[in-house]
C-alpha cells in the first residue's frame, strides 16, 4: 500500500467517525434547541386563528417557555385541601394531579383517583385541564368536566376537598 | 408537529403520541457499522496491504448482532431512545476491530507464546461475548415490562450485590487484584454486573428515604449540613467500599461503587453537601489506605513517577509509561489503523489498555470522537431520567449512566495518568465478556426505561357518569 492511499484513509476514517457524532448530535438536536422549534409551531399557530383569541396576546418573544402573553398565568396555587398554599410554576410541562405517588401534586383524598387530571399547555401556550376519567369528577367552577377544557385565571378547579387556581 | 390533532376549536394530545424514530436509529445503526468495517479495512490494508479474509465474517456478525438488535427494539421497545442502540454498536465495533488490530500484532503473540505456550486470538472470543450480550440485551427488552417491577427487588438487589462484591474475595487474586470469580468452566467479573444491581438498590432506597435526607438539614456556610443520624447510609457504604479497597485491593470497584452512591444521592436530594462530603470521604480513605496497603501504594507510585526506573522495577511493568508513550506518539492525527506501537504494552494492551490505542493510531482527533461517543450515551442515559415519569425509573437512569460515566472517567483517567490505574475495563471497547455482557444490559435497561417515558399514555377511558348526566333531560 502506497504511503498516499493510507494518509488518505487514516484522515478519511477520522472524518467518517466525526461524522458519525455530528450526525449523533443532530439526531438529538431536539434536545439542545428544543425550544427554537416549539417556539415556530406556537407563532405559525398564532398566526392561523387570531379572532378565535378573547384576550390578545403578544406573539412570544424568546424562548417557548417565556413570554407567553402578559395574560399568561405564571403558577398554580392551591387554595383548598390539605396541600392549601403550594403552588407550582408553570413552565410548559404538564401537571398530573391524583393520588398516585409519580403526580405532579400528590392529593392525599379519598375523593380522588390516583390519575385523576392533568393539566398541560396546549400549542397556543393555553392551558387546558382534562379529567383523566376519575371516579368522583373535575369540577371547573360548578361544571363537571367532560372534555378537555382551557382553564380561564383564577377560576377554582375542584378535585375532592382540593380547589386550585391558575395564577399570574 | 404529528403529536397534536385539532378536533374542533380544542387542541389535545393525541395518544398517536410522540414520533417513535425507530427509522432514524436504523439510518444510525448502518452508519455505526459502516465505520468499523472501513475500520476493519483499514488496518488490513496497512498491516498486509490486502483486504483482511475475515472482514467478511465479522462485517456479518456487526450486521447480524444491530438487525437483531433493531428489530427486537423496533418490536418491544417503540418508543425507546434512538441513539443509544448505534452508539453502543458502534463503540463495540470498533471495540471488535482494535482487539483484532492487537491479535494481528507480532509481539503480542510471541509474548503469549512465551508465557502461556499459546497464543490464542481475542477477537473471535469478543465476537461471541457480544452475541451473548446482546443476546441479554434482547432477553431484558423481552421479559422486562416495565422497568419499576425491579423496585420489587430494592432489598434482594442488595443482599445480591453485597455477596457479588464479597465473593472475589474467595478467589485466588490476579495480577495483585481479586476481583475475578473462578467457576472452573468460566471466570466472571462480577465488578461489572454490581454496578448495575446496586443501582436498582439505591434507587429503591433514596426512593423511599430521600425526603429524609434532602429535608432535614441545618445550613451552614451556604451548605445544607444533613443531621448526624442521617449519615449513616453514606458512612456504611464508605465503610463498605473502603472494604474492598482493602480486602480485594481492588482500586476500580471501590471508587464505581462509593461514586455511584454519591451522585444517587445526590440526585435525589439535590444537595450539593453530599458531594463535598463524598469527595472529602474517599480522599481521606484512599490517603488512609494508601498508607498500609503495598498494592494501593505500587499504583500510586507508578501514577506519580511512570518513566522511573526503580518504580518500573518495583512494580514489574512499564505499561504505563508505554501507554503514555503511545498517547504521545499518535499525536493529533494518529499514526493510521495498524501503524501504531501500542502492543509495546505487552499484558492487557487489549483490555485496560485499549484506549492507548485508540490515542496512538487515531491521534488527539479520534480520541475525542470516542469520548464524546460514550459522553453521548451519558447524556442519553441522564436525559432519560429526566422524561421519566416515576422516581424509581429517574434514580435508575441516573444511576445507570453515571455509573456507565464513572467508569469511562475511572479507565481513561487511568490510562492517561490522571489518577492512578484502577484495573477497570473501558466499557465496550475493552476485551472481556463480563463487561460486554453487563453493559448490554445496562443499555437494554435504560432503552427500557426510556420506552417507558415516551410511551404516550394512554388515552382516558371517556367518564361513564358524564355521559349519562349529558342523556338526562328534564
Amino acid at each position: 500500500m502506497s504511503e498516499l492511499t493510507l494518509t488518505v484513509m487514516r484522515l478519511g476514517f477520522l472524518a467518517v467517525l466525526w461524522l458519525f457524532v455530528i450526525v449523533s448530535i443532530q439526531v438529538i438536536r431536539s434536545d439542545l434547541f428544543g425550544t427554537r422549534v416549539t417556539q415556530r409551531t406556537a407563532r405559525r399557530a398564532e398566526a392561523q386563528r387570531p379572532p378565535q383569541r378573547p384576550q390578545p396576546q403578544q406573539p412570544p418573544q424568546g424562548g417557548g417557555r417565556r413570554g407567553r402573553g402578559r395574560n399568561a398565568p405564571t403558577k398554580l396555587v392551591v387554595t383548598e385541601g390539605s396541600l392549601t398554599g403550594t403552588t407550582v410554576a408553570l413552565q410548559g410541562q404538564t401537571i398530573t394531579l391524583g393520588r398516585a405517588h409519580d403526580s405532579t401534586i400528590v392529593l392525599d383524598d379519598d375523593y380522588a383517583s390516583s390519575r385523576h387530571a392533568r393539566i398541560y399547555p396546549d400549542r397556543d401556550g393555553k392551558w387546558i385541564v382534562e379529567d383523566l376519567g376519575s371516579t368522583n369528577g373535575t369540577y371547573l367552577d360548578r361544571t363537571r368536566l367532560t372534555t378537555p377544557t382551557p382553564i380561564p385565571l383564577e377560576a377554582p378547579i375542584r378535585i375532592g376537598k382540593t380547589v386550585i387556581e391558575l395564577r399570574k | 408537529m404529528s403529536n397534536l390533532t385539532t378536533t374542533g376549536s380544542n387542541t389535545t394530545v393525541s395518544s398517536g403520541g410522540l414520533p417513535s424514530r425507530r427509522n432514524t436509529e436504523l439510518a444510525m445503526l448502518v452508519f455505526a457499522v459502516l465505520v468499523p468495517v472501513f475500520a476493519y479495512a483499514n488496518v488490513g490494508l496497512a498491516i498486509n496491504g490486502e483486504l483482511p479474509s475475515g472482514m467478511l465474517g465479522y462485517g456479518c456478525g456487526l450486521v447480524l448482532l444491530a438487525g437483531v438488535g433493531h428489530l427486537v427494539v423496533r418490536r418491544y421497545a417503540p418508543y425507546a431512545d434512538p441513539l443509544l442502540l448505534p452508539l453502543a454498536t458502534m463503540l463495540n465495533g470498533l471495540g471488535l476491530v482494535l482487539i483484532w488490530r492487537l491479535d494481528q500484532s507480532e509481539r503480542l503473540r510471541q509474548r503469549a507464546e512465551s508465557a502461556f505456550g499459546a497464543f490464542s486470538p481475542d477477537a473471535p472470543k469478543q465476537l461471541l461475548y457480544s452475541a451473548i450480550g446482546l443476546a441479554l440485551f434482547v432477553a431484558i427488552l423481552l421479559f422486562l415490562k416495565d422497568h419499576r417491577v425491579l423496585q420489587r427487588y430494592t432489598y434482594i438487589s442488595m443482599a445480591v450485590g453485597l455477596v457479588l462484591l464479597v465473593l472475589p474475595m474467595f478467589f485466588p487474586a490476579r495480577n495483585g487484584a481479586r476481583i475475578w470469580v473462578d467457576l472452573g468452566f468460566i471466570n466472571l467479573q462480577p465488578g461489572e454486573f454490581v454496578k448495575i444491581i446496586l443501582a436498582v438498590f439505591f434507587a429503591g432506597y433514596l426512593m423511599v428515604k430521600r425526603d429524609a435526607l434532602a429535608l432535614a438539614s441545618r445550613r451552614f456556610m451556604g451548605m445544607y449540613l444533613p443531621r448526624g443520624r442521617d449519615l449513616g447510609p453514606i458512612l456504611v457504604i464508605w465503610a463498605l467500599s473502603l472494604m474492598i479497597l482493602v480486602f480485594e485491593t481492588d482500586l476500580g470497584t471501590s471508587l464505581l461503587f462509593f461514586g455511584l452512591f454519591v451522585i444517587m444521592l445526590y440526585v435525589a436530594t439535590e444537595r450539593t453537601s453530599w458531594i463535598v462530603f463524598g469527595l472529602l470521604l474517599s480522599a481521606g480513605g484512599a490517603a488512609v489506605v494508601a498508607t498500609f496497603e503495598p498494592h494501593v501504594q505500587e499504583r500510586v507510585q507508578a501514577w506519580l513517577h511512570p518513566f522511573s526506573e526503580e518504580v518500573i522495577q518495583s512494580t514489574g511493568s512499564d505499561q504505563i509509561a508505554q501507554s503514555l508513550w503511545a498517547f504521545g506518539s499518535g499525536g493529533v492525527l494518529g499514526t493510521g489503523w495498524g501503524q501504531g506501537n501500542s502492543d509495546l504494552i505487552g499484558f492487557a494492551a487489549n483490555s485496560d489498555f485499549i484506549l492507548a490505542t485508540v490515542g496512538e493510531e487515531l491521534g488527539l482527533t479520534g480520541m475525542m470522537a470516542v469520548l464524546l461517543i460514550y459522553g453521548l450515551i451519558v447524556e442519553r442515559g441522564v436525559r432519560i431520567s429526566l422524561a421519566a415519569r416515576d422516581p424509581f425509573g429517574k434514580l435508575l437512569a441516573v444511576g445507570l449512566s453515571g455509573a456507565f460515566g464513572l467508569q469511562v472517567f475511572v479507565v481513561a483517567g487511568g490510562v492517561m495518568g490522571l489518577i492512578p490505574l484502577t484495573g477497570m475495563t473501558m466499557p465496550f471497547l475493552a476485551s472481556g465478556g463480563s463487561s460486554v455482557l453487563a453493559n448490554w444490559a445496562l443499555i437494554g435497561i435504560l432503552l427500557r426505561i426510556s420506552d417507558t417515558a415516551r410511551r404516550p399514555a394512554p388515552a382516558p377511558a371517556p367518564s361513564p357518569d358524564a355521559e349519562m348526566t349529558q342523556v338526562v333531560r328534564p
